[in-house]
């Protein structure tokens, strides 16, 4: 475990992960550090150990300067606590409980010990965001490997203490201990009147996952009680002194110019008005007293036609655009001849395949407090990017990143809808003419309208097989949706994977397992068609095209749980769906039962087998792979944004439907631990089974193939 | 705008508020009692939840004109001290929270259900939770985290449950 198979290894870029700045570079000063940090122990991981490690002379560092392109720092004062610094954001995605975790494997201190300071950007190192499913395959690593620099060095304090040989030394519990002659040394004695640095090395050996105490178990969220009694401060939750409320007004459609504008009544109101540019906007004393002034100011606004969802799919086909890819021939994914192989196939089988705009709807909205102290520019906000969001504010403020401070408190979820800094921005601008602070909190209506969307698309998959089962030819057409999770893991000699850019008619971006949602959904029900093309049981069907041994592992697991080959009443159906994304694989299988009559569908039984490497937390996996999953039943069922005109026309809770309660299946999960591969992040990957296992199924109840996410948003006519 | 006297958590408040001002507002913006939660203004979601007379009210679309004489409990009025109530220590028990957003709404309203029917079966949970929306999914959990507070069966009986 010492090496990093995945050092070299780069996720596959997401297309729609709104763009990051470059890494910011820090001009560390280490007696700045200790300054600010008071006496002790400092350990500073860096983002490419070896180069530094060769400019350094790596190890223990002498001179006043710290390296730059630190990304996770950890402190152990003189009192013994120890504080971590890392840049990721908690938005429920229960980091803040793993990463203590891993601190404490490795530095053998108790959970309670150990204080994560997250998302500040004055305080924490540079991060370009949390989304990707990036904070364990990276993250967690980091901080293991610093957390074990420290206790190393604490190992050598002690050993240097009692003039002994360190390998005689063991750390346990906060201390170091002579287990022969039964004395220890806490930590805080070690780390007292001190101001040692030490940079994480290559050679920092870590503890492999199969003697896991601490990592590997599951662990409740660390600061759980203030969840269960309100306490919690969340950004909306965020509160100054002399503080305003703010509103801003919102054009009559996208893409919408303002013509015209009267803010005398608003402005007789006391309230602060800004009209800058198409930007107006109110602060007031309350939400109320704003609400009421924004809605007495009039404005006009001129806007040019636009598509309608029910044209949409035709739209995105014909507005294809060259050149646009950031990710160049990554989009694009040849390997033998297809036509060829398409034309001489035994059975040839196409089909397209469509996914409707939704929406994150987190339940907490975008939020921001800002405050201005002469040019200085805090801000509290939810977002999974505190740097980009300060990055943002400079550009829109004119100042220089450093006299911009982003904050961000654990937020209520994000689901890769909180990239951006929008309330941010406007919650900063109505402060600077207010000349107080003002929090911004969007409505559910601005959050369903003026934040961005997953994106829409259209797949066409052609496929050639042969008549014993074989794969011998895919084409695989995207237009929108995305290119993650595009390639096939489907031997198949074949192949021509084309990823069209378009332009969106509606603002998108990031999404939970955004692309490989739509493409696994095409994919995996694909591949449930041409099983019952050539009459074979899809489960045999994919395992004869599937070498990966990973995968194979997933999808046997999960046909065991859910007993794959039992009989079925009428109604009832089965099917599955199963693939691999950021480096976690899953297998998913569903049982529905529709009602031919009502045309209800309702999913009963949802079975996942999920395996993402070592496992670091058991019951913080199961809990985001349920999660996973009934999230994913909102895009599978019945969730899509509707508009026309530059309007979306279903931008309340109450015309937009979410996962209830009643509508949760059981749920079973199997988890395959694989203590021999390092660990990956599992808060996407365990969704992207979930439509196709739940389409498959559909057809095996009522033999419907339903091609189009979400399934059935109207219950099913069969008849 | 008048003044208007509200009773939160068993103390006396006076509040300024016109006749549309809701007690969300009031609660979150006048008493700095930010643990009832905005979560749609439509009374859909149930993250502003909170008990008037015992029983779950969705504060969002409740007007502070309509409760002045009532009896409001909010997440922050659950425990005594130290000692949380049960169904909060049910949820923590269970694990049954990921961002923890709908969690205050979650535990009033479980609060009121067992208070109701102090040992509610599955679908009764459900029946009664399905106003209550967890984007994160945790829904299991919170059926789970109900039964346990049900199970230890003094949850209907805990202060600020049946006032």
């Amino acid at each position: 475990m010492s090496e990093n198979p995945f050092a070299d290894f780069q996720l596959e870029p997401e297309r729609y992960e709104l763009s990051a700045a470059a890494p910011y570079r820090f001009d560390l000063d280490r007696r700045e550090f200790f300054k600010f940090l008071g006496a002790g122990l400092l350990v500073v991981s860096v983002l490419k150990p070896a180069v530094v490690a060769q400019e350094s002379g790596g190890g223990r560092r002498r001179g006043d300067s710290l390296p730059k392109e630190i990304d996770a720092w950890l402190h152990i004062g003189e009192n013994g606590k120890v504080t971590v610094y890392t840049g990721k954001a908690e938005m429920g995605q229960n980091i803040r409980t793993s990463l203590s975790q891993a601190v404490s494997e490795e530095l053998h201190v108790p959970i309670e010990n150990i204080e994560m300071v997250m998302g500040d950007t004055q305080l924490t190192p540079f991060d370009m965001g949390t989304f990707g499913s990036r904070t364990t395959p990276t993250m967690n690593l980091q901080l293991r490997k610093v957390a074990a620099a420290a206790r190393e060095m604490l190992i050598g304090l002690a050993a240097s203490q009692w003039q002994m040989d360190r390998q005689h030394l063991i750390a346990a519990d906060g201390k170091i201990a002579d287990p022969q002659s039964k004395r220890f040394l806490e930590y805080s004695a070690l780390t007292k009147g001190q101001q040692l640095t030490q940079t994480v090395t290559a050679e920092t050996p870590l503890i492999p996952a199969a003697n896991w105490k601490v990592a590997g178990q599951s662990a409740s969220k660390v600061d759980g009680r203030d969840f269960v009694t309100g306490k919690h401060r969340y950004p909306s939750d965020q509160k100054l002194p002399d503080m305003l409320y703010g509103k801003v007004l919102r054009p009559a459609a996208f893409n919408a110019a303002l013509t015209s504008v009267d803010t005398q009544k608003a402005e007789q109101m006391g309230a602060t008005v800004v009209h800058d540019g198409n930007f107006v906007g109110v602060a007031a004393a309350s939400t109320e007293a704003a609400s009421g002034a924004l809605a007495a100011i009039h404005a006009e606004w001129k806007s040019e036609p636009q598509p309608s969802n029910k044209e949409l799919f035709d739209y995105l086909r014909k507005n294809t655009v060259e050149g646009k890819d950031p990710t160049g021939d990554g989009d694009r994914y040849d390997v033998g001849n297809v036509d060829q192989a398409l034309g001489s196939a035994d059975h040839r089988l196409q089909q397209t395949y469509t996914v409707a705009y939704i929406a994150h709807t987190p339940l907490e909205p975008r939020a921001a407090l800002a405050k201005w102290e002469g040019d200085k520019l805090t801000v509290w906000t939810g977002t999974q990017r505190p740097f980009g969001v300060r990055g943002q504010l400079a550009e829109a403020f004119h100042i220089p990143e450093d006299q911009v401070r982003v904050l961000m408190p654990d937020t209520g979820s994000g689901y890769g809808g909180k990239h951006t800094g929008e309330t941010a921005i406007e919650a900063a601008r109505l402060a600077r003419a207010a000349k107080r602070p003002v929090k911004v909190v969007w409505t559910r209506e601005e959050e369903f309208t003026w934040a961005y969307f997953r994106p829409a698309g259209v797949i066409d998959v052609t496929s050639a097989v042969r008549a014993d089962g074989t794969i011998t030819a895919w084409e695989f057409h995207n237009y929108n949706s995305g290119s993650a999770g595009i390639r096939t893991y489907y031997e198949i000699p074949n192949q021509r994977i084309v990823f069209h850019a378009v332009n969106s008619p509606l603002r998108q971006g990031s999404y939970r397992a955004l692309a490989a949602t739509a493409n696994h959904f095409a994919r995996e029900s694909h591949m449930d068609e041409a099983a019952h093309t050539v009459k074979m049981d899809p489960l045999d069907f994919r395992l004869k095209n599937l070498k990966d041994e990973r995968l194979r592992a997933v999808f046997e697991a999960a046909a065991k749980q859910f007993g794959w080959g039992k009989s079925k009443t009428p109604g009832q159906g089965f099917g599955m769906g199963g693939g691999y994304e950021k480096l976690g694989n899953i297998a998913t299988f569903a049982e529905v039962i529709v009602d031919r009559k009502s045309g209800d569908v309702k999913v009963i039984r949802v079975v996942s087998a999920f395996e993402c490497g070592a496992i670091v937390n058991p019951d913080g996996l199961r809990n985001q792979i349920e999660g996973s999953n009934i999230q994913g039943l909102g895009g599978a069922l019945f969730e899509a944004i509707e508009f026309d005109n530059g309007k979306i026309l279903n931008a309340r809770l109450s015309q937009y439907r979410v996962p209830r309660f009643s509508d949760v299946p059981a749920l079973e999960t199997v988890l395959l631990d694989r203590k021999d591969i390092p660990s990956v992040g599992a808060g996407e990957c365990p969704m992207i089974g979930l439509a196709p296992a739940i389409a498959n199924a559909i057809f095996d109840a009522v033999g419907i193939r339903l091609r189009s996410l979400p399934l059935v948003p109207n219950g099913l006519k069969t008849t | 705008m008048a003044t208007i006297r509200l009773t939160v958590n068993g103390k006396s408040y006076t509040v300024d508020a016109d006749s549309q001002t809701s007690l969300l507002s009031a609660l979150r913006e006048q008493l700095d009692l930010t643990g009832s939660k905005y979560g749609c203004g439509e009374g859909q979601c149930g993250a502003c939840t909170v008990l008037i007379d015992g029983k779950a009210q969705r504060s969002c679309v409740t007007k502070v004109v309509a409760v002045s004489s009532k009896q409001i409990t909010t997440i922050e009025g659950l425990a005594s001290g130290d000692q949380l109530h049960p169904v909060q220590s049910a949820f923590l028990e269970a694990d049954a929270m990921q961002c923890g957003y709908c969690t205050s709404g979650m535990i009033m309203s479980a609060v009121a259900l067992l208070q109701r029917n102090p040992s509610p079966n599955e679908s009764e949970i459900v029946n009664f939770m399905d106003g209550n929306v967890c984007r994160c999914g945790t829904y299991p959990r919170i059926v789970s985290a109900i039964q346990k507070a049900a199970k230890s069966g003094t949850a209907s009986s805990a202060k600020g449950a049946g006032r």
